[in-house]
Parts: structure tokens; sequence; C-alpha cells
């Protein structure tokens, strides 16, 4: 029992060591709010390895520590209601049973950008966001799909792995 | 080992179609030419200005400055960090919008038609 403690350590550590790789990759796709998403790799992955309440804790815990040290007070409400919203479906897809890994984190993708939408539509009162619905529901198509392969890769490879 | 299952291949077909459908409906509204923009802050609307004449605006005591030129608006400064306001490109058509969260401002564009009553001078 006392390895979770320890498990879960390597986790939070994997998830802020990504978070703080995705700084570093200058990648501008033009649109704000649009990025790749790395740290859900390791969200996706503890979906499937640990209990669906440490993945809640390590998903809250994660977007805290990140946007502390990276973000800032604005970055936290967006990326929490993206990240809360993204394991929620994430983990009922995954319950409902029928998606692979891949299609699970595609709906992770999508479903972080559309919870970020709607705390931007509550921050600034307005509806004019839709704009940026086609844009940000294709970009977390595109970015959960190569996250997903990712993340197959990776179960396939930890199969043996019990934590 | 099949990679993607069929649930996972309705899922994408569902989104893109969804993205597709808000692409159109905004294709639709914006099809109109802007006449005016709103300018919000935290949600209360500060200002209307015509997009008819060049003028620059300085928006939430100065945290934005908004240059109108050529029938476009455009987000030319702003002093939050990302400076993603000022990225976007200028807006001219009906419902399109410049937004900066950190300063809760909104330069939203409207029609010609409903913009003439409520036109102000600046």
């Amino acid at each position: 029992m006392k390895n979770r403690a320890a498990y879960f350590g390597v986790f939070t550590a994997l998830a802020l060591i990504f978070s703080y790789v995705e700084t570093l990759i200058p990648i501008s796709f033009g649109i704000p709010g649009v990025k790749l998403g790395l740290a859900n790799l390791v969200i996706v992955i503890a979906l499937y390895k640990i209990r669906p309440g440490e993945a809640l804790l390590l998903s809250v815990t994660r977007v805290a520590l990140a946007g502390f040290i990276f973000g800032n007070y604005f970055s936290i409400i967006y990326s929490l209601a993206g990240g809360l919203l993204s394991l929620a479906v994430m983990a009922l897809l995954k319950k409902e049973g029928g998606f692979s890994v891949i299609g699970v984190s595609i709906a992770g993708g999508v479903s972080h950008n559309v919870g970020q939408l709607i705390v931007a539509m509550l921050v600034v009162e307005t509806f004019s966001v839709i704009y940026y619905v086609p844009v940000l529901l294709a970009a977390g198509a595109i970015t959960g799909f190569f996250i997903g392969i990712l993340a197959e890769q990776m179960l396939r490879r930890l199969r043996n792995i019990q934590f | 080992m099949k990679v993607l299952k069929k649930k996972d291949i309705v899922l994408v077909v569902i989104i893109f179609l969804a993205a597709l459908g808000a692409f159109l409906l905004h294709e639709l509204i914006g099809a109109a030419a802007a006449g005016s923009v709103t300018v919000k802050v935290d949600g209360e609307i500060e200002a209307v200005y015509s997009l008819g004449e060049d003028k620059e605006i300085e928006i939430n005591g100065g945290t934005n400055t908004l240059v109108i030129r050529n029938g476009k608006a455009d987000m030319t400064e702003a002093d939050c960090p990302d400076k993603l306001c000022v990225k976007q490109r200028a807006i001219s058509r009906n419902k399109e919008s410049i937004i900066c969260l950190p300063n809760k401002v909104v330069v939203e564009a409207d029609s010609k038609e409903n913009s003439e009553f409520d036109a102000v001078a600046n």
C-alpha cells in the first residue's frame, strides 16, 4: 500500500515535466489556446493504470503545480476547467467501453478545449468566442489523436507493470 | 491489431461534423460586413465606434489600444504577457471579435443594419 504514494509522486513528477517541456516547444499554431497537451499523455496513462480517484487527484495537482510555476491565476482556471472536463469525458468513455486509447484521448483533447472555451465565455460574458469552436474542436481531435498513439504505445510497454 | 475501433471513428466523425456545423454557422453570421465595433470590458458595454472613420482608442484606462483604419478594427497594444489579442487579425465582418482574456476586454464587430442607431461619437 505504501507504494501507491511513491507511484503517485512519479506520475505527478512526469506530468509536471511534460508541462515544462511543453513550455519549451515554441510551436505557435496562431490560435490562442491550441497546444500539444503533452501532460495529457500522463493523464491518459494514469487513467488506464491507476484508480480513477487518483487520476483525478493527479490532474488537479498537475494543474495547480504547473499553474503556479509556469502560468498565472488565469491559466490555472482555464487548465482546471479543461483538465476536469477532459478527465470526466475520458473516464466515461473508458467505462462505456468500445473505444480504443486513441479514441478516449481524442475525446479528452476535444473536451479539454471545450472546457476552456466555456470558461472563456463566462469570463468575458460573450458568445463571440463561438468563433473559435471549429478550430478548437479540430485542434483538440488532432492533438488528442497524436497523444493517443503515444499513450497506446506506452501502455503496451507498461502492460506487465501493475501500480 | 486494429488501432482504431468502430466507436472511435464514429466519435471522430461527430467531432468534425460539429466543427463543420459551427464553421458554417459562423460563415453565415459573418457574411454581412460590419459597420461598427462594440467595446466591452468585464461584460459591460463601454463604447461603440463606427468603422467608417479612422481612430485610435485607449481601452480600459490604457491597458489595450484599438486602432480603426480602412474599415477594420485591430488591437495594436496590450499590457498582458502573451499579447494574443494583438496577434489576432483585424476584424471587419459581422460578429467577429478580438478578445483579451487577462484584461477582460472584448471588441465585437456588428453589422451595418443594427449599428446605425446605437453608434455614438467618442
